[in-house]
């Protein structure tokens, strides 16, 4: 079965937050705590929705998004990703995201998108 | 009149101003000065170039300090009034340019008013701007920003799962009490942190330390064309003359055209060898490649530290964290070489946020006075950005302690602001409540 979401933050309580609010929704979250073997992540589990956090250490959100967008495999390049960010950041992570949440963000919102990226 | 056809022109026409101000007659004051009216009135007319003697006795005639006439003091003054001139200030008045040395030599000091204002105006411009660059770039400051950032999403998604999301199992409920309570403590840490650095921004007066100011000077324009009058501070003046000086002394102990041949052999890229191949020391080398960046020394940088461990030279190299003067990582090779004098250190090491650097590092000592005067060693640590894997023996470094977040690192000197992973070890660690 196709995993739904994986998100890549290494903030701990921040992904488990997330990871609560998105599993009541019924969707099946997975955790990546670096930068570094994120994209390689991507690949391994093949999400329908990676939310992906730009400041990582190691390897940044920007980076990983430019390799994604880059992969051979056309329906990986394609996986939709949700960016989150700082509010001065957002530019800078927009350009190749599909949708930017910038921190802090209200539980509701970041609900409303997700539903609306994987529907 | 060409005011920069010469420095006698200007000269010659304050001269003349000046005698018109007291009403004195041309005759008289040439008389009194001991030349004669004929030969006063060429002077005046800038067709005479006038000596450093005549121009004291006749500013003492004319009741003004002698440098008040001088040539030298004349130019600088124009051309400072010219760049108070064209400076933009947001108004669309425009100077009689064609007119400011007439100005000068009328209205000495409404002009030195001027360039007074000039002058510190642009002081504050480059301390605002100074003040910009480091409120957007300072690491420290983006760091601890970021750490509020991330306290706070944390603390806000996780109060509103409590309050919002209707009914939790214990576990989970006490789980998110506990995140709730150490992004608390975190955040107050972080909060206090960030009001202690912000209050050393007032408490030292200025933008930036004279270190950092003249480090942003060495990579402007300013810096590279020489310009120390660019520099705001005296002390940020003196270093960079004492920099410079040691530049110049530099490149005439190793000029470039040498060095560049040297570095066309294949093993060029071993300083050690560099060294030897041309006779020079090894200090002298890496500071020389530092400076010229060669092929193979591209984005080079440079640190430079006395016996104390006192940084008192830091060029960064390209993706290398340069932490604020003063502090810096105990686990730079730069203070191992201090251990091990005369002795060539390399080895790789890794930032916390996984860039990999070829370090270089050499001490040396040295007793100016003589046998019986102090010995004193220095430490030069030549730093290259590196690609590709970090290798298994890279040694972990960091910025400085405070913004660095290798929590278990032997070398921690003081807790770091990441205090979610360096004080309180690391968060989310305990086993997760499987029930939602």
């Amino acid at each position: 079965m196709q995993l739904d979401i994986l998100m890549i933050e290494d903030e701990p309580n921040i992904a488990e937050a997330v990871r609560f609010i998105l599993s009541r929704e019924g969707w099946q979250v997975d955790l990546h705590p670096d930068g570094a073997g994120g994209i390689e992540a991507i690949q391994k589990r093949r999400p329908r929705l990676v939310i992906l956090d730009l400041m990582l250490p190691n390897r940044s959100g920007a980076e990983i998004l430019c390799d994604l967008r880059a992969a051979n495999d056309a329906d990986l390049a394609a996986t939709p990703v949700l960016m989150l960010t700082a509010r001065g950041e957002a530019a800078q992570a927009g350009a190749q995201a599909d949708a930017v949440l910038t921190k802090p963000f209200d539980n509701e919102d970041l609900r409303a998108m997700v539903r609306r990226m994987l529907a | 009149m060409n005011e920069r056809g010469g420095p006698h022109v200007l000269t010659g026409t304050r001269i003349r101003e000046r005698r018109l101000a007291l009403s004195r007659r041309q005759a008289d004051v040439a008389r009194s000065v001991g030349i004669s009216p004929a030969y006063l009135n060429l002077i005046e007319h800038n067709r005479r170039p006038v000596g450093q003697d005549l121009i004291t006795r006749l500013a003492e005639e004319l009741d003004v300090p002698p440098d008040e006439l001088s040539e030298g003091r004349e130019e600088v003054r124009i051309a400072a009034l010219r760049e108070a001139a064209v400076h933009p200030v947001g108004s669309n008045a425009a100077a009689e340019l064609e007119q400011v040395s007439e100005f000068l030599a009328r209205f000495p000091g409404w002009a030195a008013l001027l360039i007074a204002h000039a002058r510190r105006g642009g002081g504050l411009e480059r301390q605002l701007v100074d003040l910009s660059d480091r409120m957007t770039q300072d690491p420290y400051l983006l760091t601890t920003l970021h750490e509020v950032l991330s306290a706070v999403t944390s603390v806000r998604s996780t109060a509103a799962i409590l309050v919002e999301e209707g009914e939790i199992s214990a576990d989970w409920r006490q789980r998110f009490h506990a995140n709730l309570h150490q992004d608390s403590r975190r955040l107050s840490l972080t909060a206090q942190a960030l009001v202690t650095y912000l209050d050393s921004f007032e408490a030292e007066g200025t933008a930036a330390t004279p270190q950092e100011e003249v480090e942003a000077w060495l990579t402007s324009d300013e810096g590279r064309a020489g310009d120390v009058g660019a520099l705001a501070s005296d002390v940020a003046r003196a270093m960079a003359t004492d920099l410079q000086r040691g530049l110049t002394d530099d490149r005439s102990a190793l000029p470039d055209d040498v060095l560049g041949d040297a570095l066309l052999h294949p093993q060029a890229g071993d300083p050690v060898q560099l060294a030897a191949r041309l006779g020079r020391p090894l200090d002298l080398v890496l500071r020389r490649l530092a400076d010229l960046r060669p092929a193979g020394f591209e984005g080079a940088g440079l640190l430079i530290c006395d016996g104390s461990g006192v940084l008192t030279l830091r060029r960064a190299a390209a993706g290398f964290p340069l932490p604020r003067p003063g502090d810096s990582c105990a686990l730079w090779p730069l203070y191992h070489a201090l251990a091990v004098p005369q002795v060539a250190l390399e080895r790789m090491v890794v930032t916390p946020e996984g860039r990999l650097f070829r370090t270089l590092s050499f001490a040396t000592r040295s007793q100016p006075d003589g046998l019986a005067g102090p010995l004193l060693t220095r430490a030069v640590m030549l730093l290259l950005p590196a690609e590709g894997p970090v290798p298994p023996d890279a040694l972990p470094i960091g910025p400085a302690c405070r913004i660095c977040p290798r929590a278990a690192c032997p070398a921690r000197r003081e807790p770091s602001i990441l205090v979610s992973q360096a004080a309180e070890g690391p968060r989310g660690q305990n086993p997760r409540p499987t029930a939602l």
